[in-house]
């Protein structure tokens, strides 16, 4: 693997074709990955989610990747977590009975509240707050693709987006290298697909 | 809440688009992939696939087709068609389908539905529901027919609908048998009584002819299913949308 390739990591997730489909086609050279050593050595690291946070967790700590991944990071590598790959971030997770995420962000990953359609599915609008990071400024009022039930704070550390759906949650976040989405950018159209070209090209 | 989705649904059979009048007299009528991407381009905020052929020996073509347009289109791709398994579910997700649909396999053993949604969550599973009304029933009954429309199950299918939300269904495709086809507009108590009766979204199916029809069913549904008013080159997506938002519904806006 080449240093500017993108290791995706692949845990079981459905949508990790979706993924490295919009990677290929905004210029990234990907490596789909499940070994721990790659996700340990890469520059670039995307995490996709479909599924429960907590099966997600699970299956990353079983592999040995979450250690890689928390070694890479540690090292100054890039990482975006998308959908599931955000909520992983956090402390921890109230789905199924709780899980406890990689701690790498405070807060935990709430249920969306009762009195409105869930999951989340479909296009919503996200607004921009925070430091108005040059990755995610450009998604302000833009309507990008959500498919979920669960969400992170409003508040949380280093949110840069926000959207709504029963509550205002966290849509984006950037901490450092660490860049984590809610919402699906390889589903999301030319919208999604410059936020993908932005972050290979970070 | 989300922006009101608009979902153009392409019927495909051998690796081509078929159209035909309830699923008789059917002629090809081009390349999904094309197809899938020009509407894409008009900004449809999904697509979906529907295998009518639903063979054992069509699934390598259909999954060749649901790679091919994962590759071209960057929007949510919804295939559905002769899913049985686990086996088919995860294939079809593998292959580049963001959410599989289940019909008649899931009337057969609804624990399926179970199985299917912790497989990947409930956003990746829809359950498409075909009901038809039960005459002189006041009131109104509708029945969930299977095998395209041409099978009565004795189900209710209001309670069918809360019985897949309650199972894990992430969405209802509910199709009104008594309207598919007609382009006499959507079956707008059955709309207003599942939606009101179920928590997960609703897309509205059978019956679009005019984009008054769309709005109509837009009150009640959170997405629109329709295949001939785009297939025949009625109306674009983007005219779609621009009437709707012209009346106070949140589309998104097109590229």
């Amino acid at each position: 693997m080449t240093s500017s390739a993108i290791a995706l990591v692949d845990y079981g997730a459905g949508n990790l074709r979706s993924v490295e489909n919009a990677l290929r086609e905004v210029g990234a050279e990907v490596e789909v990955t499940r070994d721990p050593d790659v996700v340990r050595r890469a520059g670039r690291i995307v995490v996709p989610g479909q599924g429960s946070m907590p099966a997600v967790a699970d299956a990353m700590r079983i592999s040995g990747v979450a250690e890689a991944l928390l070694e890479a990071l540690g090292r100054g590598a890039r990482m975006l977590g998308i959908c599931v790959g955000l909520q992983i971030l956090f402390e921890r997770g109230e789905e199924a009975g709780g899980a406890r995420g990689l701690g790498l962000v405070p807060g935990t990953v709430a249920r969306l509240p009762s009195g409105v359609k869930l999951p989340h599915i479909g296009w919503s609008p996200v607004r921009a707050v925070g430091t108005r990071h040059p990755l995610f400024a450009p998604l302000d009022g833009q309507y990008v693709y959500f498919a979920h039930s669960f969400a992170a704070p409003a508040d949380a550390s280093g949110v840069e987006l926000l959207a709504e759906h029963g509550r205002p949650y966290c849509a984006a976040l950037a901490r450092g290298d660490l860049f984590a989405v809610q919402f699906h950018p390889e589903k999301s159209q030319r919208v999604g697909l410059s936020l993908l070209d932005r972050f290979v090209r970070l | 809440m989300p922006a009101k989705r608009i979902i153009p649904c392409l019927d495909v059979k051998g690796g081509r688009v078929v159209k035909g009048v309830n699923f008789l007299h059917l002629r090809d009528a081009g390349d999904p992939v094309e197809a899938a991407s020009r509407y894409d381009a008009q900004g449809a905020d999904e697509v979906t696939y529907l295998d009518i052929a639903a063979t054992l020996e069509n699934r390598g073509t259909l999954l060749d087709l649901v790679s091919r347009t994962a590759a071209r289109v960057f929007a949510p791709l919804t295939v559905g068609g002769g899913v049985r398994s686990e086996a088919d579910f995860v294939a079809l997700l593998r292959a580049g389908a963001d959410k599989v649909s289940v019909n008649s396999s899931a009337v057969a053993d609804p624990e399926l539905v179970d199985r299917l949604s912790a497989i990947a969550g409930a956003q990746a599973l829809v359950v498409a529901v075909d009901v038809k009304r039960r005459p002189g029933t006041r009131p109104t009954e509708w029945e969930v027919h299977v095998a395209g429309g041409s099978r009565p199950t004795g189900r209710e299918g209001i309670a069918w609908c809360r019985e897949v939300a309650r199972r894990g269904a992430g969405e209802i495709l509910l199709t009104s048998m008594d309207r598919d086809g007609t382009r006499a507009g959507y079956d707008l108590e059955l709309l207003e009584r599942v939606c009101g009766e179920v928590e997960v979204p609703v897309i509205a199916s059978g019956g679009v002819g005019t984009l008054d029809h769309m709005a109509e069913g837009l009150r009640f549904a959170d997405a629109a299913l329709a295949a001939s008013i785009f297939h025949d080159g009625q109306h674009t997506v983007g005219e779609a949308k621009a009437f709707l938002a012209e009346r106070g519904i949140e589309v998104r806006p097109c590229p």
